[in-house]
This record gives C-alpha cells, structure tokens and sequence, in this order.
C-alpha cells in the first residue's frame, strides 16, 4: 500500500464490479461515439480538401486582382515568365501551371452550358492537377491532337455527348466579338465535386489563345501545387515577399486554397466544431451518469466515510479519495472507449465506408460518397483531456457531500 | 491527572419534531489510565456523551477538554487531527474499512499520520501480536468472525497511540467468550500501555470488569462509582 488514498479508492471501484462496469462502459461508449463521428466529419472534409486541391485550385494561385472580380480575360499577369522562374527558386514548390481562362458557353446540338474554359498545357497542368487520374472515358489532353476538350461527366451528360463529339465553344474574343471553335472531346472526367465537372472544360493553352486573339505569352492564372498542404501558409508568405513589388502595385495578389474556396475551408471549420460540440454535449450527459454513480456509492458509504473522519482522515484526503475512484472511471472507460474508435476508425480508413446508398447526393456539394474516416492524434488527446476535466467537475459535488458528514450522525446510520 | 474534563455539558437534537435533550448538564472528570464504563437505559444519552468526549460531535453549551486542549476552540480541521493523533475509536461493528486487509486496515491509520514505512510495519506485527490475529494478516474483514473484527479495531484504535480510546458498545454482537477475550485484551493493552479506556454499554460482563461505573439517567449523571478490585 504506497498511497493510502489512491489505494482504497481503486478497490472500492472493484467493489461494485457491476456498477463501475455499467459506467465505464458508459463512458466508452460515448466517447467512441464522439469519435467515429468526428473521424467521418474530419475525413469528409479532409478529402473534401484534398480534393479541392489536387484536382480543382492546388495550394497556392497568383492572379491580376481585378481578375477576380469577374474573370475578365483582359486581367492578366505582366511578367508571368519572370514570376513563374521566382515560384521555381522554392523548393516547397512540387508544380507550377499557368493558365489561360475565358467564360463561355459550351454547347452540343441539343443544350448549351455556362463553362469556364481554361486553356492549359498539359505537361504542367498535370503536374499540379490530378484531374488526368479521374478520367471515366477517353485520355487526357494530347498534344498531338487537334482542338481537343476535356470535360466533366456531368457537363457530357447534360450536352448529351460523349468521346469523339464536336463541342462547341462560344465566347468573346479580344476585340469584343463572340467567336466559337469545333472542339473534340478526347477525355471525360468525375470528380466527387459535380458542380465543377459541369462547368469546368479543358483545352489546350496555344489554341484557346489563338481563337480568342490573345498572344501566346497570356497568362490569366498561375497554379502552384507544394508537396504537402502544410507548407501553404509559410509559401504564401515567402511568395508576398518574393512578389512584394508587383504585390504592393496592385498587379498581383497571392492567394491560398483556404482564400480561394472560402466554403471549403469554412465547411472544414464547421465540421471541427462540431465535433467539438458533439463531444461536449456527449460528455456532458456522461458527467450526470457519472455523479450519480458516485453519488450512489458515496450514500452507500456514508457509515464509512462518518468512521474515516471520525479516525482522523481529512477532508483533503476524502476528496483525493473521491477524486481517484471518479477518475479512474472515467479515465478506464475513456481509455477503452478511445481504443476501441482508434480500430474502427483504422479500419474504415482503409476500408472505406460507403455512404452512396443511405447519402446519394453527397457528390452535388461536392463531398465524396465513400467516407474514409480520420482522427488526428489531437482529437483524441483532446477527448481524454476532457474526460479528465469532465471527471473532476463530477466528482466535485459527490465529494462535497462526503466531506460534509458529520461523524456522529454518519455513524449512527444503519448501525 | 485528568485526560478528560467535561464541563456542564448540554446536548440537544433538533431534528425530530420535539427536540430531544440527550444531556443535561453532564459534569465528568476522567483520569489517566481509567478503565471506565458509562452505563445507563437505552436513549439515557451515553453514545452522545462519548461522541462529545470522543470529539466526533460537539456540545451546545459546556466545554470539553482533552488533555488540557479546549475542543470547542478547534476549527473543524484541527479537530480532525486532535483526533488522528489523541483517540482511538472503537465502534460497535463494522469498524474496519472493507476493502482493505486486517494488517492494511492497522497500518492506513498510521500513513494518515505520515508515519515512516518500517516504524508501522514494525507497529502493526506488534499489535496483530498482541490482539492474537496474527495468521490472519492477509484477511479481509469480511473473513473475520465479529470478535476477531473487534480484536482488530482495538488493534488499529492502539496503532495511533493515543492516550484514550472510546469504545461504542463493543461488545454489543459478540458471544461470550469473544467478549471475554476482547475485554482481556482491552484490559491487558490498559495496564501495559497505560491507555485510558472509556466505554458505553449495556453489558454485564463490561461492566463487571469495568474500574469506574458512570451511570446516566435521562442525560444526567445519576451514579459515579469506583470499584476498588
Ligand atoms: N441525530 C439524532 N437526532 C435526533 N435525536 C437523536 C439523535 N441522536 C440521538 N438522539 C436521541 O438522543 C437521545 C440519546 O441518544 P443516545 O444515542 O446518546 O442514547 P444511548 O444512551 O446511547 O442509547 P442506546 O443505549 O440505545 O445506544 C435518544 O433519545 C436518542 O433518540
Ligand atoms: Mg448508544
């Protein structure tokens, strides 16, 4: 016996093998709860990210502020060669594409569409987009060919066409004219975003330019793509100080994912929060569970704790006393409960949990339907963090109850 | 020497819907080394009393010295430590704490007062010697029979080495011979430690082998004799 305290509170929590069970397993059950649903909520909006990122607006892009406004093609970038070579100095820099873009109408016989029409070239498109890994139908855009399109699935079904039609593309060319081009569809993409796949097409760099009377050395947008996500905020900084010239002139601003799809990056947000809540809200009902448990048992005990007090225990050491047993249900159940969701969690990760058929349109706002699940060490720390805290708070009014017996009368009771 | 002055000692229970006076101007003086029962009908106020001496509870008017130390004038804390370290407790039953085994539950009592390690193994093979429970260290109270669960509060009462110890009934659910063997025992720890031992009981065989006879009659002193033996 080392502690006293700490000693006779763990075997009274073996007292009531039942009772202490029943609450443990509470406590398990809603922690886990909070955390497979924070594992969904988290990968949802962490694949919801990343595919933001690899296949629609990479980490980092540079535009002519006024661009932004109504993406005129008018607004480009002065000196984007020189730009571009200052991004390649960075070696948190994975890819770079530069891009050309016009908004138009895309349309087949049948139906026409609003698009954006982003002029690319393929070689360093890919290096920052992995759009060419989601094709359903067809290949990327080649070189070789002539006027090739690439577009989304949705956009093909709308348009009622398929690999090998003629698209029409109809927009404004610099002087103001409406000009179109014939283009062939070669490829046709999905991503989990619809709304992308309908409005964004692809095409080739050089002939957009041609069609739309821009020379060739026009860039609208410069993609940067960094070799992991963290280094986005640090590589906007470096790259305003790079830039800083330019940047002070108003010719340019830098932006990052998180500024570019504001909703995005607030979706993200809200899911964390709440997760936060749920966890909140779950541990707080667990805290009512748990201080009547204890409330029960310290009532059980009230001729005991009149002896100990009596025998000269104080109140510090009672507290201590409650304090162990509350935390070490809590803390075994939480610990149990966190063990059992870091499985689960392990196992969907991999496996992957299919939402399609209870959550058909999760794809219309961009979410993918199959939900790989991911729980970052700090939830879990946090959880039990916690449950420690909740833990105290709960054992604060059992404790004062058994430190407010008096002896005397405690003692007198079913003697 | 007086361990124990308890002077114009008033009790009453405000609880119940007509208040009870449990003592009424209780005056008692116990010496050093007594041997002493307080005896009296049921309700004549005697667990009260000792529970006032005891400093488990405290009187309404009156005042309770302990060795020269005015209880009334302890805050609750240092009331709780007077305790720990001046009296010994013995109850009627279940005095032990029941999860804890027969040598933990003598030695618990000495950690509270942050007694070194070998000092209380050395205190509890002592008195598990003495109080004749030795081969049953290991056990956990709810293995005892009631005289052995006794024999071990009068031990865990003594690990403290109080001056006195007051005993609730402590015979009041043993047979005879482990009351016999229980009064021997308090008797033996008596003469050898010099402990002042003050009891309240119903009990015949307590009270012929108590020294001193406190009678007690609706909270008021009635009878006060010495037993020369
Ligand atoms: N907490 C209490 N609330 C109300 N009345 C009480 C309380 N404790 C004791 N009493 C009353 O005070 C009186 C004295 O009680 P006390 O327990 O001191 O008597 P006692 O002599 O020990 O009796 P017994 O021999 O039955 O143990 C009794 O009438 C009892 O009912
Ligand atoms: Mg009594």
């Amino acid at each position: 016996m080392k502690n006293t305290t700490i000693s006779i509170a763990w075997r009274n929590i073996r007292r009531n093998k039942a009772r202490s069970l029943v609450i443990m397993i509470s406590v398990a059950i809603g922690v886990a709860g909070a955390v497979l649903a924070d594992g969904f909520m988290e990968g949802m909006s962490e694949q919801r990210i990343r595919s933001a990122i690899s296949n629609e607006i990479s980490n980092i892009q540079i535009h002519n502020p006024q661009f932004l406004l109504n993406k005129e093609t008018e607004f480009t970038i002065a000196g984007a060669d020189g730009i571009v070579e200052k991004i390649k100095s960075l070696q948190e820099v994975k890819g770079i594409s530069r891009r050309f873009i016009t908004n138009g109408m895309a349309s087949s016989a049948e139906a026409g569409a609003m698009v954006s029409i982003l002029g690319i070239s393929p070689d360093t498109e890919s290096q920052v987009s992995s759009l060419s890994q989601h094709i359903v139908g067809g290949k990327y855009l080649a070189e070789a060919q002539r006027l090739p399109v690439f577009i989304g699935e949705k956009l093909s079904k709308k348009l009622n066409l398929n690999i090998d039609d003629k698209l029409i593309l109809t927009f404004t060319n610099r002087d103001g004219e409406i000009t179109s081009g014939a283009f062939n569809i070669t490829g046709i993409y999905k991503t989990t975003n619809d709304n992308f796949d309908k409005t964004e097409v692809f095409v080739k760099n050089d002939e957009l330019k041609r069609l739309a009377g821009y020379p060739s050395g026009t860039v609208n947008e410069i993609a940067i793509l960094l070799k992991s996500n963290e280094l986005t905020s640090s590589t906007v900084r470096k790259l305003d100080g790079l830039l800083a010239p330019q940047i002070k002139e108003g010719k340019l601003i830098v932006q990052s994912w998180k500024e570019l799809a504001p909703v995005v990056k607030s979706m993200s947000d809200t899911m964390n929060f709440f997760s936060m809540l749920f966890l909140m809200v779950i541990l707080i009902a667990l805290a009512f569970a748990i201080i009547n448990t204890m409330l029960m048992s310290i009532m059980e005990r009230t001729r005991e704790f009149g002896m100990l007090t009596a025998l000269g225990m104080n109140k510090r050491k009672i507290f201590e006393m409650i304090l162990s047993e509350t935390l070490f249900l809590s803390i075994f159940g939480a610990a149990a409960g966190l063990i059992l969701s870091a499985l689960g969690i392990q196992y969907f990760s991999a496996a992957g949990f299919d939402l399609s058929s209870v959550a058909g349109g999760m794809n219309s706002i961009g979410y993918d339907s199959v939900i790989y699940p991911d729980v970052k060490f700090t939830f879990y720390a946090t959880a039990m963090a916690m449950v420690i805290i909740i833990a105290v708070l709960s054992s604060l009014w059992p404790a004062a109850k058994a430190m407010r017996l008096r002896p005397a009368e405690a003692i007198r009771e079913n003697e | 020497m007086s361990i124990i002055k308890a002077e114009g000692i008033f009790k009453t229970y405000n609880e119940t819907s007509v208040p009870v006076h449990a003592l009424n101007g209780v005056d008692l003086e116990i010496n050093n080394g007594e041997f002493m029962a307080i005896v009296g009908p049921s309700g004549c106020g005697k667990t009260t009393l000792l529970n006032i001496t005891g400093g488990l509870d405290l009187p309404d008017k009156g005042k309770i010295f302990i060795d020269g130390t005015n209880l009334g004038g302890l805050s609750s804390k240092e009331l709780i430590d007077f305790r720990l370290h001046n009296i010994g407790f013995v109850f009627q039953a279940s005095n032990l704490i029941p999860v804890l085994t027969v040598k933990e539950n003598i030695e618990f009592i000495m950690m509270l007062q942050n007694r070194p390690k070998a000092e209380r193994d050395g205190k509890v093979e002592e008195l598990l010697n003495a109080v004749g429970i030795i081969g049953k260290a290991d056990y956990k109270p709810g293995q005892l029979s009631g005289g052995q669960q006794q024999r071990v509060a009068v031990a865990r009462a003594l690990a403290t080495n109080p001056r006195y110890i007051i005993a609730d009934e402590p015979t009041a659910n043993l047979d005879s011979a482990s009351t016999r063997e229980l009064l021997d025992l308090m008797a033996e720890m008596n003469e050898k430690y010099g402990t002042t031992f003050v009891f309240a009981t119903h009990d015949q065989r307590v009270m012929d082998r108590a020294k001193r006879i406190v009678t007690l009659e609706d909270g008021k002193i009635t009878g006060d004799k010495t037993i020369s033996k």
